[in-house]
Parts: C-alpha cells; sequence; structure tokens
C-alpha cells in the first residue's frame, strides 16, 4: 500500500455516518427490549425502516416495525428487521470496501449464485430453538438478560455443535450467551456493548432462519502462495484463516483465496496451545510454520473465496517467502466477491503490504497519512507483538474497519530489533513455538489438550 | 494484562471498568469490543474444571491416587459454605469444619490462577485484606452441596473436545479476534 493509496483510503463514504446512526437507533431499542419501547426507541425503530422505504425490503420492514412498535412481535416480524438491519449493514459494507478497493486498485469478482445442491441440513428443532431464544432475548432486551435467560439456550447450542451442518450458528450463538453471562445481569452494566450485541443477535437470526449459506464450492488446482494468517477465538471456539494468493494450474489470473480451518476448544486452551486443536492438518501447519508454498489439487473454492480444507487435496512444496509473494504477486491478484448475506464491515479483512512508514502512538504513517494498527488483534499463538509492529519496517496486514476507523492488523512484520533484521508471522508457531521463553512457559503450564482429552477418554464413556 | 480493541491496556480489576474505557465515547458503536475477560493459561493437570458460575466457585479436583476418580469442590458465594465430593457423591474425609480439604485447596489456588483473586474475591464476595490469602479470608464452614450438577458441566466442557469436525468457514468468528499478545 502507497502513501498515496492510503491517502485516498482515510475518512468514511458519504452517507456511512448516517447509516450507522439508524443502525444505532435499532440496537438502542434492543438494548431496552422490543418488549418495552417507550416513545424515543419507536421513533429510533420508525426511523430505521424508513431508511430502507426505497429498497425491496422497505414495505416488509416498515410493516414489522409498526407491527413491534404496537407490541405483535412474532418470529417472522424479527426476522424481517434483522434483515433490515443486515441490508443496511450491508450496503454500509459495500460502499467501504469499494472505497478501499479504488484505493488499492484491486479487482474483484462480480458474485454469482451457486444454485447447487443443498447441503447437509440442520435439524428444524434445534433452528426453531434458536429462534424462540433469540426471541426472548429480543422482547427482554439486553438490560433484561439473566441468568434463568441466558441457561435457556444451554440445550439448544449443545444440540447445534452435535450438527456439523450448523457449525456458525453453534459458534456465533455459544459466543454471544458466554457474553451475557459473564456480564450478567446486565441491568447492573454501565454500559452495553449495543453495536456488537445487536451484530451478532442479527446474524443468528438469520442463520436460524434457513442454516448456512455458505452455498456450493468447485474445485480448484494450483500453487497456494501464504501471505498470512488470521486467528479468531473466543471461549470455546478457534479458527484459523489463511490469506494467501491462488496462482490456478491452467495458468488463468492469480485470485486472493482465504483458507480456514476451525475447532472446538474450552476456555482454558489458550495461546500458543491452540494449535494443537488443529494436528488434524498436519500439511497445512507444516506449510505455515516451515513457510512453504501449498500444491493443492481439486480442492474445493466458494464463490466467496473460501478453500474448503481437505488435507488429502494438499501438499507442502518448496519454500516461499510471503513477503516475497506480497510484493509479486499480491497487486495483481483478483479478489473474491463477498456472499451477500456475510456483508457486514466487521468482515472487510483485505491484505495488503505496507513499507517505509513510521510508527508513533500506535498508528502507522506514510507520508503523513495515518492508519491505526489494530491492537485487539494480536493473538497470543503467535509471534507478533505491540513491540515488534513497533520495531517493524514493513508488514503484511489486513485492512479493517471498526468504531468509525481504518485500522491495519498486523500478519507479518520485518522488524529490526537490537540492529539485527528479524521477521514474524502469525502462523510460525503453527507446530509449536519458536520462542525459547515461549516453549519454557509452555513446558511449565502442560499440555492442557493432552490433560483434558485424557480425561475426556476416562470419564465420558463410563 | 488486557488490552482493548485500541491497544490501551484496562484495569483488570472491577470487571464493568475492564470492559469500560471511559474516554472511548464510540464503545457502544464497535462491533468488536472484548466483553469477555481473557482467562488466564494454568496447569490442567491436577485442576481439570474451574469456574464461577451458580453461584459458587466450583470445579473438578482430579485423586491423586486413582485415574479413575474425580473430586467434585466447591465454595457458595456469599456463605462460604464449602462442599467436596467424589462425583458419586461420596463425602470427601478431608474437609471439616475446622479444616478445607487438599481439593478444596487446589480449587481456589487454580481458581485465583485462572480468573485473577479480585475476580474471585469479587464473585466469592470476600475482603481479602492486605497482604492476606484469599483463602485465610475466606468463613468456612461444611455446607454439603450435590455433585452431580457441577460434574455434568465438566463432562460438557469435556465433550468440547469431542465435537464432530467441519470444514465449513466460520465469517462469524470475525467478531471474535484473538487477542492477547504481550511484550
Amino acid at each position: 500500500m502507497l502513501a498515496v493509496q492510503l491517502r485516498e483510503l482515510v475518512g468514511a463514504p458519504e452517507a456511512v455516518d448516517e447509516a450507522l446512526d439508524l443502525v444505532a437507533g435499532f440496537d438502542g431499542s434492543l438494548t431496552g427490549g422490543l418488549g418495552r419501547m417507550g416513545d424515543r426507541q419507536a421513533a429510533a425503530l420508525s426511523a430505521f425502516a424508513g431508511a430502507l422505504a426505497g429498497s425491496p425490503l422497505g414495505g416488509p420492514v416498515g410493516e414489522a416495525a409498526g407491527k413491534v412498535v404496537a407490541g405483535s412481535i412474532g418470529d417472522d416480524r424479527l426476522a424481517t428487521l434483522a434483515g433490515g438491519r443486515a441490508a443496511l449493514l450491508g450496503a454500509v459494507h459495500d460502499a467501504l470496501l469499494e472505497r478501499l478497493d479504488g484505493a488499492l486498485g484491486r479487482s474483484r469478482s462480480p458474485w454469482e449464485d451457486r444454485a447447487g445442491e443443498p447441503g447437509a441440513v440442520t435439524p428444524e428443532n434445534l433452528l426453531a430453538g434458536a429462534r424462540s431464544w433469540l426471541h426472548e432475548l429480543a422482547i427482554a432486551g439486553w438490560r433484561g438478560v439473566d441468568h434463568d435467560l441466558v441457561s435457556a439456550a444451554g440445550r439448544t447450542i449443545e444440540g447445534l455443535w452435535g450438527e456439523p451442518a450448523s457449525r456458525r450458528l453453534a459458534v456465533l450463538l455459544d459466543g454471544l450467551a458466554s457474553e451475557l453471562r459473564a456480564s450478567c445481569p446486565v441491568a447492573t452494566m454501565e454500559r452495553v456493548p449495543e453495536r456488537r450485541w445487536a451484530d451478532l443477535w442479527t446474524r443468528a437470526v438469520l442463520l436460524a432462519r434457513a442454516g448456512s449459506w455458505t452455498g456450493d464450492a468447485e474445485p480448484v488446482s494450483g500453487r497456494l502462495l501464504v501471505l498470512g494468517v488470521d486467528v479468531h477465538e473466543h471461549g470455546t471456539a478457534v479458527q484459523v484463516q489463511v490469506h494467501g494468493v491462488l496462482e490456478p494450474a491452467d495458468g488463468g489470473e492469480a485470485r486472493l483465496v482465504r483458507a480456514g480451518v476451525a475447532a472446538a476448544k474450552v476456555d482454558t486452551i489458550v495461546g500458543p496451545a491452540v494449535w494443537r486443536l488443529l494436528n488434524a492438518y498436519p500439511v497445512l501447519l507444516a506449510a505455515l510454520a516451515e513457510r512453504r508454498v501449498l500444491d493443492v489439487t481439486d480442492m474445493p473454492l466458494t464463490a466467496g473465496g473460501d478453500l474448503l480444507w481437505r488435507e488429502d487435496a494438499a501438499r507442502a512444496g518448496e519454500p516461499a517467502d510471503p513477503f516475497t509473494t506480497a510484493r509479486v504477486r499480491l497487486g495483481g491478484a483478483t479478489a473474491p466477491s463477498v456472499p451477500p448475506l456475510d456483508r457486514h464491515p466487521v468482515r472487510i479483512a483485505e491484505p495488503v503490504l505496507l513499507e517505509g512508514y513510521r510508527y508513533a502512538d500506535g498508528a502507522v504513517s506514510l507520508d503523513g497519512t495515518s492508519l491505526e494498527i489494530d491492537a485487539g488483534r494480536l493473538p497470543a499463538c503467535g509471534p507478533i507483538t505491540p513491540a515488534l509492529v513497533k520495531a517493524s519496517t514493513a508488514c503484511i496486514g489486513l485492512v479493517r474497519w471498526d468504531g468509525g476507523r481504518w485500522l491495519l492488523q498486523p500478519l507479518a512484520l520485518q522488524a529490526t530489533v537490537r540492529k539485527k533484521p528479524v521477521e514474524a508471522h502469525t502462523g510460525d508457531w503453527a507446530l509449536g513455538p519458536t520462542d525459547p521463553k515461549v516453549v519454557k512457559a509452555e513446558a511449565r503450564a502442560g499440555d492442557a489438550v493432552a490433560v483434558l482429552r485424557e480425561r475426556a477418554g476416562r470419564l465420558l464413556r463410563k | 494484562m488486557a488490552v482493548d480493541i485500541i491497544g490501551r491496556v484496562i484495569a483488570t480489576g472491577d470487571r464493568r471498568a475492564w470492559v469500560l474505557d471511559e474516554d472511548d465515547d464510540a464503545w457502544e458503536r464497535r462491533s468488536t469490543v472484548r466483553v469477555v475477560p481473557p482467562v488466564q493459561a494454568r496447569k490442567l493437570a491436577k485442576v481439570p474444571f474451574v469456574e464461577l458460575a451458580d453461584g459458587r466457585l466450583q470445579g473438578v479436583v482430579s485423586s491423586g491416587s486413582d485415574a479413575a476418580r474425580v473430586y467434585v469442590s466447591s465454595i457458595t458465594a456469599g456463605t462460604h459454605g464449602n462442599s467436596c465430593s467424589t462425583n458419586n457423591n461420596r463425602p470427601c474425609g478431608g474437609l471439616t469444619d475446622l479444616y478445607l480439604c487438599k481439593h478444596l485447596d487446589a480449587l481456589v489456588t487454580e481458581g485465583i490462577r485462572q480468573y485473577g483473586q479480585e475476580r474471585v474475591a469479587r464473585y466469592l464476595r470476600v475482603e481479602v485484606g492486605e497482604g492476606k490469602d484469599l483463602i485465610d479470608c475466606l468463613n468456612s464452614h461444611k455446607d454439603p452441596a450435590p455433585a452431580a450438577a457441577v460434574f455434568s458441566r465438566f463432562l460438557r466442557h469435556l465433550a468440547y473436545l469431542e465435537v464432530p469436525e467441519s470444514t465449513e468457514p466460520v465469517p462469524e468468528l470475525h467478531w471474535f479476534p484473538a487477542a492477547g499478545a504481550v511484550g
């Protein structure tokens, strides 16, 4: 990313703030509860519906808002409102991504709907259970959430985890429920994370409606050159998402793709230990730790640019330097389109390369234009630390957007530490930490995954 | 140490303070603020499971002598009633009105490691005087509580390690960034 590109990026496109004000109005009504709406909340909900009036959703959302304000709160109306909120944030996402693509000169494939076979289906009783809990949450509002209301989701969430087809909803609801549980009683919280919880609620309502929309994938073959690794985690889930450039074997244009693997976990498995949960993916982990290219053969790729990882379709090849990939291949690679229902600003995570910047006060700057470091996205399972960011001279990162500003999440750094050049990548410890201090700390703590697996083996099947 | 979304260190004491960044007007309008305080890594061999739940500090302590036996131990918030028994409800012989058994001792130690002393003290409603250990400040007395509920929560906890594999990407996890790097 060049200084001129960064200058073009900073700031928000027109109307983003206005759209988000309307979303904030909706979120406020969810905080107090749809079952107890005052005049202000009712007005905010109507204003939110009004913003969609010119869109195909205008009619249904307006009607649903009217009914909900009048106290008639059915599942269908909640789903319609959630759809409206998702559409508004989808529009914000599009405006932001268009600005980012424009600044970077990045081309993006158009969305193609892949009809295709419906995959495994989530049992209807589980989806109904999720809908009914989300309905209760909406009526009570965040302020009305207590231990009983949180616990009511227990069985449904347990059931959803047991069905691979409903993994997205299981992960999401478990994450939301544990935040609510830790915040109980929410009535005594000074401030409520309104945007966040309304985001999670909205997405859950959509997923509980029809199950996942990941859609069909078609096989691709070629060389996957890794750019960097993004890690996501909450108490009971971890996901490693690899960003890379795919050079198709048939000589087609290079494409930006992601490859993700995820596992369920418990809250006491943290830091570098999370990699051990992913030991079903030795080819991928070795390629990350050893910084190798991945040769893939007939690996399924979704229209949204996600490789559905299959170990038997991948082979670790020659060493490949991610910084070389970023310098040589990133600029010309075509980005994938975003599945319509996934569109939300939080999903914007575009790989970029920054070099020759200055670091000051938690931000890097190029020719006086600065970009804040997303310090909340430096995982404990890798070697990248705030100190290393400070000492860095080059960075492969993801451009993100939250809270009204653009952010840079470092995935790989070149830095100078004690006058020596060092390089660090989030995936460096995929086969175990390489920093002697961390190795020692890990050895002291023992292997949490092994201990719990032993306990599970002995106690679960009695 | 806890760090908020923009990298400022937040007090690890009071939870309300933990989630709050007083200067940050945009907090309510952020999608990725961290709500649950991070849990600290600890050795799990002796006490594989500790939680602050159901109004208790409760957990499971592995028996030192029999790998198939575990003890379910708990301390009730407010009253500080102690309970320790095997998962089959056989009372622990080491626990008396005067002395805590080694299982409860281990439970408190590991609970503090996992959640930090302040969080445990606040949950149990115990005043810990300067330079004192939390365990000495409890108004301890024997008060047997049923082990089955805690044990089944432990089994459910373990079951996470056995959920069927799925390779479907989970875009929802963008709301849950992995954090915690220090240095």
